[in-house]
């Protein structure tokens, strides 16, 4: 087994917290700031990157707890963590809930009446709450923090057995995926349908995360570092980008040559397409080349407030989903000009780095504690969630 | 509460954005249903539709959900089918034209499919309009199944000798955040371009018009005055695109 890294990577926290901003962006429908975000200029989207993060940042976690205090300790510390992502998800539902009894008791218009249909289940909240607490209904942009849950249900084992034999574990999870396509498996939903992100289909994403922090990464540098695998990486995403922008000019759409379309079409978000895991990993090849774990400017100011954010991802996550509640709630009664979506991104980001000082904060006068400073952290450490 | 809020932020905001964005005031001009830079798909032709033209008597079923009625005694003469059965017989002089409907509230494409071969038999039209995916959309019914249920509609009107249009979702600004239309307006397109079906682009359509001001889709009234027109406007817009796709081909 190598042995862990001590020092945790800011280039994660790095790019985990601009995922989060990018999250916030796109969760407010019809932005027009979103369109700086990155699923609009190729496959894979601030989802793939979240996920992995996570799972590399849990394994980096985890790993160093089970090599130091066993199985059982680690485990219930994972357990630990999903459960405060359950709290967390209940608590964003409960903020959804006010926003649609509110806009079913205030907006009424003839043209809608269908869409209004929508809060009926209101009308059967037995039903409705406890579906939700079974995970099983999950309003629009809402389908992250269950994934993450499941996900972490299961990584104590992954752990393990990614621990001993950090191949078979990677085969394991990749095995997964490739059943889950097979046989189409996923979880069920209600009332109709199955989850939008199929755990089954992304734990392959948060386990190669977590395989690449036990030691995996460092085996790739060769491959990662050749220039050929840099060159085709930068082909892909090229391509991906002329592909989307076919999306948004449709004039463009008829050179796309249509065998090439029946071929890609549709690109399975829900499962996870391969299209979409390979955009991920050229992402992430072209970024590990050029932005090196020791590139100053991730220590400068400029990167300060993005690492923060994503040290604290949970709370960052959940502040985001309430955040584009709360954008979308300014849009329809405040005023819908361009000028008001800018200045509802850029506001909300920065409460999201506010917040994300401020949990620091906390977290550093928690330390403290009423008595006598504890022995300091290693210098470096940057602390941070799993 | 929208007015309010606007009207107070409106004097100093406005100040220094008058010259930064194009107007929006909202005037309501159903006249021109303005939708520049607005595309609809219609490189497929509608062949069964263009020979019920050239003879004279062109039947259309109009098979949807919620977003097909308008609420009201006149609202079957006010909704877009009837709009769009009196602009299509104005734009065809000579031609019979009739319009069917089977629309009922809260039908997912599931349920519609379900009627699909009755309601063909009766009305025997030269092209169907569909209208779906917001109820499977909110009832999140799942998308491969969503695609495979179009497939099958589309296959049992072109084997009962009818083209197909589809009409997509209502852009709805209010409920944008509950309701996640966008892969299903995704699949529909994309159902719509391998079975070569013209696509009515009613979403992007209306979103155009919110962004224009043509209509304040944000309202919050009983009234049915605006939903009239936006009706109105999506009637004679349809008739546009079916008189355009059932042109015989050069």
């Amino acid at each position: 087994m190598a042995p862990l890294p001590v020092e945790r990577d800011l280039r994660l926290d790095l790019f985990r917290g601009i995922a989060l901003w990018l999250i916030f962006l796109d969760h407010i429908p019809s932005n027009a700031v979103s369109w700086v975000t990155i699923r609009n200029y190729g496959f894979s989207d601030a989802t793939e990157i979240f996920v992995f993060i996570s799972g590399y940042t849990a394994a980096f976690v985890y790993g160093r707890a089970m090599t130091i205090n066993g199985f059982i300790v680690a485990a219930a510390r994972v357990l630990k963590r999903a459960w405060q992502i359950y709290v967390a998800h209940v608590f964003l539902f409960a903020i959804y809930l006010a926003e649609i009894a509110y806009v079913a008791h205030s907006f009424d218009n003839p043209l809608y009446s269908e869409e209004m249909g929508l809060v009926n289940f209101l009308n059967n909240p037995d039903v409705t709450i406890i579906q939700a607490l079974l995970l099983k209904f999950k309003p629009v942009n809402m389908d992250v923090l269950p994934l993450y849950i499941i996900l972490l249900l299961w990584f104590a084992p992954i752990l393990w057995l990614l621990l001993r034999s950090p191949s078979l574990g990677l085969i394991a999870s990749a095995s997964i995926y490739a059943l889950s396509w097979k046989f189409g498996w996923n979880f069920p939903a209600w009332p109709t349908g199955s989850w939008v992100f199929n755990p089954f289909a992304w734990q392959l994403l948060f386990v190669f995360g977590a395989w690449c922090a036990l030691g995996g990464a460092q085996r790739l540098t060769r491959w990662t570092h050749s220039p050929v695998t840099v060159a085709l990486a930068v082909v892909y995403l090229v391509l991906a980008f002329s592909i989307a922008m076919t999306w948004y000019i449709p004039a463009l759409a008829v050179y796309v040559p249509k065998v090439v379309g029946e071929v890609i079409y549709p690109i399975d978000k829900t499962n996870l397409d391969v299209l979409r895991i390979l955009h991920f990993l050229s992402l992430a090849v072209v970024t590990v080349y050029f932005v090196s774990r020791d590139w100053p400017a991730l220590k400068s100011v400029w990167a300060k407030p993005a690492i923060l954010c994503g040290q604290h991802s949970l709370g960052i996550f959940c502040l985001g989903v309430f955040l584009s509640f709360a954008g979308h709630f300014v849009f329809t009664e405040v005023s819908n000009r361009v000028v008001m979506h800018v200045i509802v991104s850029v506001s909300g980001i920065l409460i999201m780095i506010a917040a994300a000082a401020l949990i620091s904060w906390y977290r550093r006068i928690e330390r403290q504690g009423p008595g006598p400073r504890p022995p300091a952290i290693k210098p470096g450490y940057a602390g941070g969630d799993a | 509460m929208r007015g309010r809020f606007s009207s107070l932020l409106a004097v100093p905001v406005s100040a220094w954005l008058a010259f930064a964005l194009p107007s929006q005031a909202l005037a309501e001009r159903p006249a021109d249903c303005r939708a520049t830079g607005h595309q609809t798909e219609i490189d497929f032709p509608l062949l069964f539709t263009g020979r019920a033209i050239a003879a004279k008597n062109l039947n259309v079923l109009v098979v949807g959900a919620g977003s097909s009625i308008l609420p009201g005694p006149n609202g079957a003469k006010n909704a877009y089918p009837a709009r769009l059965q009196l602009a299509l017989a104005a734009k065809l002089p000579g031609v019979k034209v009739t319009v069917e409907t089977d629309v009922k509230s809260r039908r997912s494409a599931d349920d519609m499919v379900k009627t699909l071969p009755a309601m063909l038999a009766k009305a025997k039209p030269s092209l169907m309009i569909w209208q779906t995916a917001t109820v499977d959309a909110m009832q999140a019914v799942d998308l491969d199944q969503f695609s495979r249920t179009l497939d099958v509609g589309i296959n049992t009107a072109r084997s009962a000798k009818a083209d197909v249009i589809f009409v997509n979702p209502q852009y709805s600004p209010r409920t944008e955040s509950m309701i996640a239309l966008a892969s299903y307006v995704e699949n529909m397109r994309w159902v719509a371009l391998q079975q070569e079906v013209p696509v009515f682009d009613r979403f992007n359509l209306m979103k155009t018009w919110a962004d224009l001001g043509t209509f304040d889709l944000y309202s919050a009234t009983k009234k049915l005055d605006m939903a009239e027109r936006v009706h109105d406007c999506i009637g004679r817009l349809l008739a546009g695109l079916v008189i355009e796709a059932a042109k015989p081909t050069p």
